[in-house]
């Protein structure tokens, strides 16, 4: 198995997957959010109990989710990249920590807009709204430790014990709407039973779920791809690159 | 379809505001996300051929 990686971690290799990788990533990803929302918008049946303002679920709910699977895969990065000293594993937890960021800013954001009208706040500091935007501060400070540093093998080490560090707010923002009291509703989609919602709304819910989730993939390959030829600006095939598209 | 009318899903039942607010931030979020991310690649290269178009110049002087 490790041996099989192996030659994907080497710097060339890596960035070449990367620009094959992409396109696919952006198209399935364009797709499933196109038809998700388009689905959740216009063809999904209206809320019994809360109207059409339900309908902020379809970018509130994949952005919330996403942003806590987009932290765990920066953190098993950062992991790798701590123990085995991979340095393509490094530069894609730089390349996921923004991406990260913003959804979880849109998950706050959007959050807010469904809390005004159906809890009549923007904002409480109940458990599941204030570990989520720890989570935004946690991304942040990976964000801004790896860009402190000049030496990036250290930036990249810190930012890393950071992102480690952090996963400890990962299941209190999971497990916070079944601990605490909170305004905020419980899952309704549950793994293990039945969903407490009726398909022509989970299939469009799931449908952007996963494109939030190829979403990341595709963005965080895109930034990838210049993080690898950051790192590497004295290797010869960058700089071959760099002559030949460097300069218009 | 869940609307009789346009105007009537622009309303979204009287959550109009709300509902496209979320969306409009949404997607001009992933939207700038997008472009900055698909800009740095070419950045980066830009960079780093300035770096090795000064090179050569400093080169070039030291032989004469």
């Amino acid at each position: 198995m490790l041996k099989w990686l192996h030659p994907y971690a080497e710097p060339e290799r890596a960035y070449q997957v990367a620009v094959k990788l992409q396109f696919w990533f952006i198209g399935l990803a364009l797709a499933l959010v196109a038809v998700g929302t388009t689905w959740g918008l216009i063809f999904a049946p209206t809320d019994y109990q809360q109207g059409d303002s339900y309908r902020i679920i379809f970018v509130h709910v994949p952005s919330a989710s996403m942003s806590m699977v987009a932290y765990m895969s920066m953190a098993c990065a950062a992991f790798i990249g701590l123990v085995w000293k991979v340095k393509v594993a490094d530069w894609a937890v730089a390349s996921i920590a923004p991406v990260g960021a913003v959804l979880t800013l849109i998950a706050l954001v959007t959050g807010a807009t469904w809390g005004k009208p159906m809890w009549g706040t923007w904002w409480v500091w109940d458990a599941r709204l204030t570990s989520e935007l720890v989570l935004l501060f946690l991304y942040l400070g990976v964000i801004s430790l790896y860009a402190s540093f000049e030496d990036k093998v250290l930036a990249a080490r810190a930012a890393g014990i950071l992102a480690i560090v952090g996963v400890i707010n990962i299941p209190i923002i999971k497990y916070s709407v079944d601990w605490w009291s909170s305004l905020h509703q419980p899952s309704t989609i549950k793994i293990t039973e039945k969903s407490a919602m009726p398909s022509e709304m989970l299939i469009p819910l799931l449908l952007n779920i996963f494109g939030f989730g190829v979403l990341i993939i595709a963005i965080s390959t895109i930034r990838f791809k210049a993080e690898v030829l950051a790192r590497n600006s004295m290797r010869p095939w960058v700089r071959e690159l760099a002559k030949a598209q460097g300069i218009k | 379809m869940q609307f009789e009318s346009f105007s009537e899903f622009l309303n979204m039942g009287g959550y109009g505001f709300y509902v496209w607010f979320a969306y409009s931030v949404t997607f001009f979020c992933l939207g700038t996300l997008v472009i900055v991310s698909a800009k740095g690649q070419a950045n980066v290269l830009t960079k780093i051929a300035v770096k090795i178009a000064r090179e050569e110049r400093l080169k070039e002087t030291r032989e004469i």
